[in-house]
């Protein structure tokens, strides 16, 4: 009979302990370290804007980070940071492999957390799989217990830090202390721990073999000069168990010792080659190095290696590494091209903008003058922490008036706009010329203290067309 | 199709065990979906349920069935006026105490005025004075600086509460004689106070000036003034300026001497609420031409 759904085979990881080992505890400290603690640095602005370093301010429309501030329409500069960690990822990948899935990518990172909570409580390999193959007891349940308590710690605390970014950090745990937290902030903290609970503890390798769209086109990038994780099969086979002193002649160097499967927290057997679900950790390479160790051969039986580099051994000869190629060229460029651009977007980002909207009804207005009247619509854009006041004027109008409506007695020459706000101001333009064809004009922005302008060109409409 | 009976067969390439079918030499492998998955699928049709039972989803003659939750759009919809309501309640309690010189200076009051004005403006006013209150024929133009009845805060305030020529005691009311359909002028007479007329704007004058201005002095001067600058308390319009409501070229001032004018216009007291038509009076008296 077929077997229509296939069960999850619970991984039960082994501990390990070497260099990748270490470097994965290293990047986990550094990332998640980085993660709960960024929201509380502080980056003073000045009274009228945030002084949080990092800080996405919803309901202002701002986001913050250290010296830079964008608004909503320089959302462009999030484009361009995803182009950039997209390539960046093919950078890295075309040449190192799977780093990112190995050590960086947030579902590794949780899901190495929680295995190592649970084998803090319920011990390793072995035991875990006897405590949960085994009858319910005290002891079992308390276990368990105690594990998915702790799980439940870590995923809210994950949780709680997301929010944080959205809201001035001491101000929302003191909120939290004091029991005055808003259902929104609780509602997104339940939603987030609820899944960061479901993907580290229960999901886990589900997520790269059968979620992660990242897993299945990353082969895209790989060519035979990218670093993957390899089994020498020429010096590892033919395997079999090996007794103390027996000779090495005609056998591979491979003992079938299954310790490279059984710490794979994917639970592959690397042997078979490169898989699909190998998120290039690296810990069979710790497991299988400890081992030879042990037997007195030399390391790297499996190894992160490229596959040019495995092939020309086999044949005898020696393969340079090829870091550098034409695919990490072509990467490479796109990202200087890419960085520039945003460059050049943060160092020429105007405090000032000022767009006119011409009024569509009417167009223009007839005064019993004779005079011909057009009204515009101003917004300010004040991107500074300032409150300041502006001067207005026009070009390419002889003898030209303004009037400005707005609540009180605002003159062209004293349009305020509050520190990091939107100024709207109807204005009126008015001139004694005669009708013809509509001419363009110039309005011109000054900053009080002349630091900054900005300018718009918009018309002047005097007749019917 | 028995496929218990068949030798389990393993894919040379993959190590896979097929399915047993085949289709033109391709065969099957049994990659079987991860169970969790299967579940998901299982969870969205109990979402689909439990969707169908507390939201409005079944049509039936006249609407569709009503769901355990009690939703629908439409109460949503007056769920949501009732929150902008609300909203506006904090301005409204302001604004009805404040005067017009209050919420001129101060700058939330002002803003609220406006747009609640320019939409009131858009439901009831459009109609007849444009979207953005242009005019036509007929209809002033309430952008300019030329006003019949007053351009000041109270002036307009006025005439949008009692209309013009309206069935109320209070509402602005003038009449403009007939002066050829009543026979009261000779036609060669209107003639010439039509050539008077045009003068008084910068039109040229032709031989019958002196009569034109003669006849003028008798008959309109008493509501458009000596010198033709109008006279608002009786709705007479400037003649001197370059504003006209029905056409400035002499055939349509012929016809308004010849037949005359009476604009109406309705009394919004008995249709909007008072704190409405303050919001129509501060647009209209920001819209550019306010005094």
């Amino acid at each position: 009979m077929l077997e229509l759904f296939a069960k999850q085979q619970k991984i039960y990881p082994k501990r390990v302990w070497g260099k990748y080992r270490k470097m994965k505890w290293a990047t986990m400290i550094a990332t998640l370290g980085l993660y709960y603690l960024a929201p509380f640095i502080r980056w003073d602005r000045g009274p009228n804007a945030p002084d949080q370093a990092i800080l996405i301010d919803l309901p202002a429309r701002r986001a913050y980070w250290f010296w830079i501030e964008i608004w909503p329409q320089e959302v462009y500069l999030l484009t361009g940071i995803l182009i950039l960690a997209a390539i960046g990822l093919f950078v890295v990948t075309s040449m190192f492999g799977r780093v990112w899935c190995g050590y960086f990518c947030p579902q590794t990172v949780w899901t190495d957390l929680y295995v190592w909570v649970e084998r803090i409580i319920q011990g390793d390999r072995n035991a875990r799989k006897r405590l949960h193959d085994g009858p319910w007891s005290f002891d079992k349940v308390g276990k368990i217990l105690a594990t998915h308590f702790i799980w439940l710690v870590i995923a809210w605390c994950t949780a709680g830090s997301f929010v944080l970014y959205f809201n001035d950090a001491p101000t929302l745990v003191r909120s939290f202390f004091e029991f005055d937290v808003s259902p929104t902030v609780l509602g997104f903290i339940g939603g987030l721990t609820f899944s960061t609970y479901l993907m580290a503890g229960f999901a886990r390798e589900q997520v790269c073999t059968y979620m992660c769209p990242y897993a299945r086109f990353q082969s895209a990038m790989f060519d035979k000069d990218t670093l993957i994780i390899g089994y020498d099969e020429k010096r590892g086979e033919p395997r079999g168990k090996h007794k103390s002193g027996e000779s090495w002649e005609g056998r591979g160097h491979c003992v079938d010792c299954t310790a490279c499967v059984q710490v794979c927290p994917t639970g592959i057997d690397i042997r078979n080659g490169l898989q699909m679900e190998c998120i290039a950790c690296g810990l069979c390479v710790d497991a299988c190095n400890n081992i030879m160790d042990k037997l007195d051969l030399p390391r790297g039986l499996i190894r992160y290696d490229t596959t040019n580099h495995m092939t020309a051994e086999v044949k005898g000869g020696k393969e340079k590494f090829h870091i550098m190629r034409i695919r990490t060229l072509y990467y490479g460029i796109i990202m200087a091209v890419v960085g520039c651009i945003m460059l050049y977007a943060l160092i020429n980002r105007s405090q000032l903008e000022l767009h006119v909207l011409h009024d569509r009804s009417p167009l223009f207005v007839q005064l019993s003058s004779g005079e011909i009247r057009n009204g515009y619509t101003l917004k300010i854009l004040n991107k500074t922490f300032e409150d300041r006041t502006y001067i207005l004027s026009i070009e390419g109008l002889p003898d030209a008036q303004i009037d400005v409506k707005a609540a009180g007695n605002v003159d062209a020459d004293s349009l305020y706009v509050p520190a990091n706000r939107v100024g709207e101001y109807h204005v009126f333009i008015s001139a004694n010329v005669e009708p013809g064809p509509a001419n363009d004009i110039t309005l011109t922005l000054t900053d009080n203290d002349g630091t900054l302008h900005d300018s718009y060109t918009s018309t002047f409409i005097t007749q019917r067309k | 199709m028995s496929d218990d009976n068949k030798k389990k067969e393993i894919d040379d390439l993959s190590g896979v065990e097929t399915t047993g079918h085949e289709w033109d030499g391709l065969k099957e492998l049994n990659n079987p979906l991860p169970r969790w998955w299967v579940w998901i699928f299982i969870i969205t049709i109990v979402w689909s349920a439990w969707y169908f039972v507390i939201y409005p989803s079944w049509p039936v003659p006249g609407g569709a069935t009503e769901g355990a939750s009690g939703y629908t759009q439409f109460k949503e919809l007056a769920h949501n006026q009732a929150e902008i309501t609300a909203r506006q309640e904090a301005y409204l309690a302001r604004f009805e105490g404040a005067d017009f010189e209050t919420i001129l200076k101060t700058p939330d009051l002002y803003a609220f005025a406006v747009a609640g004005g320019k939409s009131a403006f858009k439901d009831n006013c459009a109609t007849c004075h444009g979207a953005g209150g242009q005019g036509a024929k007929g209809f002033p133009n309430l952008n300019d600086d030329d006003w019949l009845w007053g351009g000041s805060l109270e002036d307009i305030h006025q005439t949008i509460q009692y209309g013009i020529r309206a069935d109320n005691w209070d509402t602005r009311d003038s009449q403009m004689p007939a002066f050829g359909a009543d026979e009261l002028l000779e036609r060669s007479e209107i003639d010439a106070v039509v050539d008077y007329v045009l003068t008084l704007s910068g039109g040229k004058q032709t031989s019958s000036h002196a009569q034109g201005m003669q006849i003028f002095a008798e008959q309109c001067a008493a509501c458009h003034g000596e010198d033709g600058r109008g006279m608002r308390e009786l709705g007479a319009p400037n003649l001197t300026d370059k504003i006209w409501l029905y056409g400035g070229d002499r055939e349509t001032v012929y016809e308004t001497v010849f037949n005359a004018r009476a604009g109406l216009m309705p009394a919004w007291n008995e249709r909007l609420d008072e704190n409405t038509i303050k919001q129509l009076t501060i647009y209209l008296h920001e819209l550019g031409g306010g005094e």
